[in-house]
């Protein structure tokens, strides 16, 4: 269902779009935290919250207002917001785009975040290499307090809020949510071993939520237009699955870019309609749906749900290009919505080329503390080179698979899972490509990962 | 710290065939690393923000590199000091950013994306083009010091393809006549 929208995205382009004075004028911004401030008690944002149907935009879809009934208060410690703005998984360009025009709504999001988990401190943590990004949202947060809505009592009300910039310093893995935590308190970005869980021991020890920057950014839209409305937006609110967000296009689209539409766009309307078509006119060949860690689909995929309890039953026998982007849906298509941002492949794109680009940014970026995921990555590498090559055996592609299965499920993080299971999509949807590569029909030197050379 | 260096070992020689001074230079006392006045309050004022002092480690990096262009041993010791902090702690987390230079780099840094939704749109040819260009490999630096040439992981720029960033400032849609205009600049400076 195509239904494109502007909450997040009117002040998108407009002159000093990311200005406090914009921001009032164009969607009133902050009357909605003002109003939660000074008339709702926290436990009933939090109910009204779940109303909204708000899954997590960070990749794992997780309903928010449940996470945010996690937090209970502690008797000592304080509890603690922090904000995951460390947006690096490949093919992923959203977050960025609301720091950069729209960096109030982050801020306005996180005063009600606060307000409903009780916590006074919120820290964004953004990469380093995102300037542009960092220095808005620290002018909004100056705006902010000028008029008065962060600081000791924002609104009048007696309930202390700080909103704090925090930068890494580039290391894909600190956007997993522990070992972003382990960045914020000025250690190495390892993961840590869950349990306890964040809404226990946190940030400094302490109770904490960690939401992504698009999820907080959507929460004064879903107040100030009502939860359980903002969740009605949604073509498969049905399946707990709300409100509007951002879905980007890129790869071999004419038209790449981010667009703020109702949950429920097919990959066909995000490719077509507003990606504006295959690059060259060239057939689709496939697509990556929501960063390089959720497993591809191959364009000629059809639906097989004919269990009528299936969320896709309604979707039986089409083209998965027809299924709505949704996080149950997705994983029931055996791969993941993610961070709904797509990747696409034009037909005459070399498959084992994409594997072997995806599986050095895998090498790259484990933290290398646990054996599978160290040395697994390393492992598919060195395969995915040797494939390239023409000098990997029949053997040790298949030994792909034990490599990879090796590490699901045997890791510290979700990392492993992230490495592996495209890997597995990639050997299960192009053996052939890949069983022509070791018997030299084909090889890496006429592989081709653009559609027409740069100029 | 570098009295704990070898001295003798096979790489201090090899370090000092390459360049004569390397093993006088250790025996002259080294420079204490220090933040300019006005970095040194920015510091103080990020330390405000935290519960700890260890939350100001890596921000605190971040002024230093700043300033030094890289993480030297003393800039360790300086912020081990400043924070209360083991410099094995903060060497451990030195080690673990790619952004932290562990080495002096070039006086500009061109850092191009690589990753698959910049391929798909050109990288490749635009890394060609800076290696042809500049003469140098990822990793490397130009002879005269003025461009270190280094490829990036996503760089959450991927609607924007092929892209690279200067220094703190990305370049995006690049076409190879931008990039060349971008390193013309580059040399001039
Ligand atoms: C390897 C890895 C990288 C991740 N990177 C990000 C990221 O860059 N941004 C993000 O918001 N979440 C990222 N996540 C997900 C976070 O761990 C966490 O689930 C998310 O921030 C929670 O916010 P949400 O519930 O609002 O989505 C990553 C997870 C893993 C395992
Ligand atoms: S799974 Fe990989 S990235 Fe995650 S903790 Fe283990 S080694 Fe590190
Ligand atoms: S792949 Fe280059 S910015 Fe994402």
């Amino acid at each position: 269902m195509l239904k494109q929208t502007n909450y997040l995205t009117k002040v998108y382009g407009l002159p000093n779009g990311w200005t406090l004075p914009v921001y009032e004028r164009e969607v009133r911004g902050y009357e909605t935290a003002k109003r939660v401030l000074t008339t709702m008690a926290p436990a009933d944002v939090v109910t009204e919250a779940k109303k909204a149907n708000l899954r997590g935009r960070g990749g794992a879809g997780f309903p928010m207002g449940v996470k945010w009934s996690f937090m209970k208060p502690h008797p000592t410690k304080p509890a603690y917001l922090v904000i995951n703005a460390d947006e690096g998984e490949p093919g992923t360009h959203k977050d960025r785009t609301i720091m950069e025009e729209n960096p109030h709504s982050v801020v306005e999001g996180c005063i009600i975040g606060c307000y409903a988990i009780g916590a006074h401190t919120a820290y964004i943590y953004v990469r380093d290499e995102l300037h542009l990004s960092k220095e808005r949202l620290w002018l909004a947060i100056h705006e902010a307090k000028a008029k008065g809505y962060l600081g000791k009592s924002p609104f009048g009300k007696a309930y202390p809020v700080e909103v704090v910039v925090h930068t890494g310093a580039g290391a894909y893995i600190c956007g997993e949510e522990t070992s972003l935590l382990n960045s914020l308190e000025g250690r190495r970005g390892e993961p840590r071993l869950k349990p306890p869980f964040p809404a226990q021991a946190g940030a400094f020890g302490c109770p904490t939520t960690v939401n992504n920057l698009e999820t907080i950014a959507a929460v004064p839209t879903a107040f100030q237009i009502g939860c359980e409305e903002f969740s009605k937006l949604s073509a498969i609110h049905h399946l707990n699955d709300g409100g509007v967000r951002l879905f980007g296009v890129n790869g071999h689209v004419n038209r790449p870019g981010v667009f703020e539409c109702a949950v429920g766009l097919t990959l066909r309307e995000l490719i077509y309609d507003l990606g504006g078509g295959v690059s060259g006119g060239k057939a689709l060949f496939c697509v990556i749906p929501g960063g390089s860690s959720t497993p591809l689909l191959r364009a000629e995929e059809v639906v097989h749900a004919p269990d009528e309890k299936s969320p896709l039953h309604a979707w039986h026998g089409k083209s998965v290009l027809d299924v709505p982007l949704g996080v149950d849906t997705f994983r029931n298509l055996g791969t993941m919505l993610g961070t709904c941002c797509a990747t696409v492949l034009a037909e005459g794109t070399d498959p084992i080329a994409a594997f072997h680009n995806l599986m050095q940014f895998y090498r790259h970026e484990s933290c290398g503390q646990c054996t599978p995921c160290r040395e697994g990555s390393g492992w598919l590498f060195r395969i995915a080179d040797k494939l390239m090559d023409g000098t990997c055996s029949m053997q040790e592609l298949d030994s792909l698979h034990d490599i990879a299965n090796n590490i699901m499920g045997n890791t510290i993080c979700a990392f492993g899972e992230g490495t592996a299971m495209p890997a597995l999509g990639f050997l299960k949807k192009f053996r052939k490509e890949f069983e022509a590569y070791v018997r030299g029909e084909r090889s890496g030197k006429d592989a081709r990962l653009t559609v027409a050379p740069l100029s | 710290m570098s009295d704990l260096l070898d001295t003798t070992g096979p790489f201090a020689i090899a370090c000092a065939r390459e360049n004569p001074d390397f093993l006088g230079s250790f025996h002259t006392p080294l420079m204490p690393f220090a933040l300019t006045p006005e970095r040194d309050r920015e510091l103080t004022e990020i330390l405000t923000r935290y519960p700890t002092k260890m939350a100001a480690c890596i921000p605190a990096l971040h002024l230093c590199q700043d300033q030094l262009g890289w993480v030297s041993d003393e800039v360790i010791t300086f912020v081990s000091t400043r924070l209360d902090l083991p410099p094995a702690h903060v060497k451990g987390v030195v080690t673990f950013y790619t952004l932290f230079n562990q080495h002096p780099v070039g006086k500009h840094q061109v850092w191009v994306c690589r990753t698959l939704p910049c391929a798909l749109r050109g990288a490749g040819d635009v890394l060609h083009h800076c290696e042809k260009r500049l003469g140098i490999k990822p990793g490397e630096t130009t002879s005269d010091g003025k461009i270190t040439l280094r490829t990036a992981e996503c760089l959450a720029s991927c609607g924007t393809a092929p892209m690279i960033q200067v220094d703190k400032t990305y370049h995006e849609n690049l076409t190879l006549p931008q990039v060349d205009a971008i390193l013309d600049r580059l040399q001039k400076s």
